[in-house]
């Protein structure tokens, strides 16, 4: 079976891969493209440890085929700090002591960037279900939610 | 050395919560985990499991397989090295090799659905997958049996035809699934519940949870052709895998070097091997490095979940609350090896409890499921969900509050244990205390709501351990440790290190070394590493402190006596006091390459006095009578951390294990179909908490100085699982009327209950 040829954007910069047509972007970016911070948890969309934005929408990269991402724009967790500055959702969750493995964190700060882009002023429910698909099995998801609200409310200057 | 064991009482860094030095990694992505390592020319490696609950495998061809395009490499059984029951172990296992080897890769017979009987490595997955189908087994299929109790039936398949049980006075002469009886005995059990006045009796079900680590096992190996290998995995210890994978495929020690990756969670799971030994000989007979990692479904299927049980217990109490006596019948499976957590599940159940007269029956049996692994506090969670539900069932009878039921048996310093040793400081009357105060206790719970209290114990442990710290020439330093960080514990022991060497925080820096770097670590688990490595990170420091202020005594001509450590400075003292202008650290530091050359302060010990730990948690919960579904309202966990070194991951470790508790109490468990095929390997079905199932964990840090660790660390990371099961049990009893005596209590099983009382 011959390769696809993908052309597309990921974190504003320029990118081709070959890939097979079953491949999913998960693989494409970790595999093709060397960005490994977006991780497989499940490869079934349950844990949201490989959450990307596909032009402007969240989704699971791994339930999403490779070959889809062409003529499209991808974030990952790596395009999230800006020249050299981590965003405040990354430094809260670092301050905040918001992960003790690591391993969902990607994930869940993709998810709640996406989310405080939508709406700036969540509840403490809106995070929960809006980070209802991201797995962590570490932290309780206590000092998660904390780090997110903060960031919110540091966001809108309070 | 002799460390001065004086309990430090005030720190300046210790307790503090500054960002740990591997967070910005963690948060950019650019951390690497097990499987995120590439390499050139680098093969995809898969296995081929077993559709089978229990099979012989009477033939395996890999022709097919073999003549693939791409396919490299194929292992079985036969590549292994045999390894009789009684071959000699060299370095330090913790598992029986002869179990752990066959675990891998089965040999006569498939024990288990998902169990190992082939694997492949290729040039893509793609070729890989292609492969596995091509490997023709014949299989015969035999009964099988995945209960505990139904295990245990004198007519139930045998897993292993020739076991006989252990332990038993005489040995039976027939072979049965129950690896070994252990009775621990205690006073005089008759005399015990003659002075009850209340005696509670139940039989308890807990189904068997998965650790549920979000990373999967991953793994790659490179094999060269000179026997040397270098392995890099994700693993709570890398020296330990590197033992086991030396047995497994009769290595020197010193030919396999194993780098531990960044690890995505653990909880006990990844204390063994599973794919390292496979990737190994695959790599081996390619000749490339070969990379391993498994599928969400595999995890499930093919590596250890902890243990289901069945528990009878039996407890005495007086009318004032005392209790008299406990005598308890412990059966869990440990999936199809020998080695259940059963005793130290037993006594870690009613360790928090001064009662004089104990009998504990453990059995640990085998099944035709997965080899079970460790998960945070290996045992404890069902014995305590048995003992502690029978508590709170005795407290109503009593009407006593349970907290004070607690209060009124609860040991303390001086008191003995139910597993040998008399217990020193220890802070459980206290956590009782800070629990019953809380101001989160004042909520009155309302209708189809309750309050379930219980109590959890771990023992923990010390170990071998061995760190380096060395001090660069611009005062910056440099912690080897050995003890993967599976939840900030290299943050914990930069703040011991600048603690100790007075410097600050952020000149202090801590790597995890490979297994060629230092000497044996022991895994990180069992609540070890803050103290253990702590300590010897603190002997380690105390050395360069020495090494320190013998260069400043060399430099100013006076003995190494007359020199002080003082405030980060070495200063001459006694009758040279003021002699010289005190030297510091950085300043010694910098003339290390000209006053004996590089500074570095190393321990290797084998850590003692491990302080045993107590938590109190209370669980406020509505349950919806219509459906049965369980909504957590409020949540506090109350520990004994001793010292917490940092708050903000001795809370996590608290929350943490109280959601995976709620998780185990509430959802979780592995469902078998009749024939023996688990019936939920991902985590749609086998569902986890999410954030939208739990409220913010409460929580309280009490801190009674362990006596064993120079600034009072206890290990915090087990317990916290110790008490949910019950708390949550607990509060569904009582807000249902109905006494819940099987996890997970998921809707529909509350509703039995509530049905079955009306």
């Amino acid at each position: 079976m011959s390769l696809q040829h993908v052309t597309t954007k990921v974190n504003g910069d320029a990118a081709e891969f070959l890939c097979d047509a079953t491949e999913t972007l998960l693989d494409a970016l970790r595999d093709r493209l060397g960005l490994t911070g977006s991780k497989e948890g499940c490869a079934s969309g349950d844990c949201g440890a490989c959450s990307v934005m596909l032009d402007g929408r969240l989704v699971c990269s791994c339930l999403v085929l490779a070959a889809e991402a062409d003529g499209r724009e991808v974030e990952t967790i790596e395009g999230m700090a800006e020249t050299g500055e981590l965003h405040p959702l990354q430094t809260k969750f670092l301050e905040l002591g918001a992960l003790q493995c690591g391993i969902c964190t990607p994930g869940f700060l993709v998810a709640a960037k996406a989310l405080l882009d939508e709406n700036p002023d969540p509840d403490e429910t809106e995070v929960r279900y809006w980070l209802a698909g991201n797995l962590c099995r570490c932290t309780g998801y206590d000092k998660i939610i904390r780090a997110v609200l903060e960031t919110a409310a540091d966001l809108r200057g309070q | 050395m002799e460390l001065e064991f004086t309990t430090r009482t005030t720190f300046d860094k210790v307790g503090t919560r500054p960002p740990r030095p591997d967070g910005t990694d963690k948060v950019t992505g650019r951390a690497l985990y097990g499987a995120d390592l590439a390499g050139a020319d680098m093969l995809v490696g898969k296995v081929l499991r077993s559709p089978h609950a229990h099979a012989r495998i009477l033939a395996i061809d890999t022709s097919r397989a073999e003549a693939l395009p791409g396919v490299k490499a194929v292992v079985t059984r036969d590549d292994f090295p045999h390894i009789g029951p009684e071959g000699t172990v060299k370095g330090e296992v913790e598992e029986s090799v002869w179990d752990v080897a066959r675990n891998v890769m089965a040999r006569d017979k498939a024990l288990y659905e998902g169990h190992a009987v082939a694997a492949v490595a290729a040039t893509s997955t793609a070729v890989a997958r292609q492969a596995l189908k091509l490997i023709d087994i014949t299989w015969q299929a035999l009964p099988h049996v995945t209960d505990v109790d139904e295990a245990m039936k004198p007519d139930a398949p045998l897993v292993h035809e020739d076991m006989i049980t252990a332990g038993m006075d005489p040995a039976p002469d027939k072979p049965s699934n129950v690896a070994e009886y252990t009775r621990i005995d205690m006073g005089d059990i008759e005399a015990g519940f003659a002075a009850a006045d209340v005696i509670v009796e139940r039989t308890f079900r807990t189904e068997a949870a998965h650790q549920g680590y979000i990373e999967p096992h991953a793994c790659v190996a490179s094999a060269s052709e000179d026997g040397v290998a270098e392995l890099w995995c994700c693993t709570q210890g890398h020296f330990s895998v590197r033992d086991m994978c030396a047995n497994i495929l009769d290595m020197d020690l010193a030919s396999l070097r194993v780098t531990s990756s960044e690890i995505g969670g653990g909880f006990g799971g990844k204390t063994t091997v599973f794919l390292e030994p496979v990737a190994l000989l695959l790599s081996r007979k390619s000749g490339r490095p070969v990379k391993m990692t498994m599928s969400r479904d595999e995890v499930f299927r093919g590596s250890g979940p902890t243990s289901s049980t069945s528990i009878t217990a039996r407890i005495g109490a007086t009318r004032d609350g005392r209790i008299t006596a406990c005598d308890a019948t412990f059966r869990y499976q440990g999936g199809a090896f020998p080695g259940s957590p059963v005793s130290y599940g037993a006594v870690c159940g009613m360790a928090p409890y001064g009662c004089p007269n104990v009998v504990l029956h453990c059995y640990d049996v085998v099944v035709n499921r997965p080899k079970a692994a460790a998960y945070r506090a290996p045992g404890a969670p069902m014995a305590a969900f048995a003992i502690e539900s029978l508590l709170d069932e005795a407290a109503c009878k009593l009407d006593i509050d349970p907290v004070e039921l607690r209060l009124r048996n609860a040991v303390k310093e001086g008191s003995s244990s139910v597993y040998g040793p008399t217990f020193g400081a220890i802070g459980f009357v206290e956590c009782l205390e800070a629990a019953r105060d809380h101001p989160s206790l004042e909520a009155v719970p309302g209708p189809n709501q309750a309050r379930g209290v219980a109590a959890g114990f771990w023992p923990n442990y010390g170990g071998q351990t061995s760190v380096t710290v060395n001090v660069n020439t611009d005062g910056t330093v440099l912690v080897s440790l050995g003890t993967p960080d599976i939840g900030g514990s290299r943050a914990s022991m930069c703040l011991m290190a600048a603690e100790e060497l007075q410097i600050p925080y952020a000149r202090v820096k801590a790597i995890i070394a490979d297994t060629s770097a230092l000497g044996h670590n022991d895994t990180t688990g069992g609540s070890r590493v803050t103290h253990s490595a702590g300590l010897a990170t603190i002997e380690a420091s105390r050395k360069v402190i020495d090494i320190m202020k013998q260069r400043a005594a060399a430099v100013w001509d006076i003995d190494v006596d007359a020199v002080v450590w003082d405030q980060g400075c070495v200063r001459p003292s006694g009758a040279n006091a003021g002699d010289h202008e005190p030297l510091s650290f950085d300043a010694i530091a910098a003339m290390a390459p000209a006053t004996g050359g590089p500074i570095a302060g190393h321990a290797e010990i084998n850590a003692e006095g491990a302080g045993a730990s107590f938590a109190v948690h209370v669980c406020d919960l509505e349950v919806d009578p219509e459906t049965g579904r369980v909504t957590i309202l409020r949540y506090l966990a109350v520990q004994d951390a001793g010292k917490a070194i940092h708050p903000d991951y001795v809370e996590g470790q608290y929350q943490g294990g109280v959601a995976q508790g709620i998780g185990w109490a509430l959802n979780e468990e592995y469902i078998y179909g009749s024939d023996g095929v688990l019936q939920n390997p991902g985590f749609l079905d086998y569902r986890i908490p999410v954030a939208s199932d739990l409220p913010m964990i409460d929580t309280v840090i009490v801190e009674v100085p362990n006596p064993g660790h120079p600034y009072g660390v206890r290990g915090v990371g087990e317990t916290p699982i110790v008490p949910p099961l019950a708390a949550v049990a607990n509060a569904v009893s009582r807000a249902i009327g109905q006494r819940m005596t099987e996890t997970p209590m998921s809707p529909p099983r509350i509703l039995a209950a509530i049905d079955g009382a009306s």
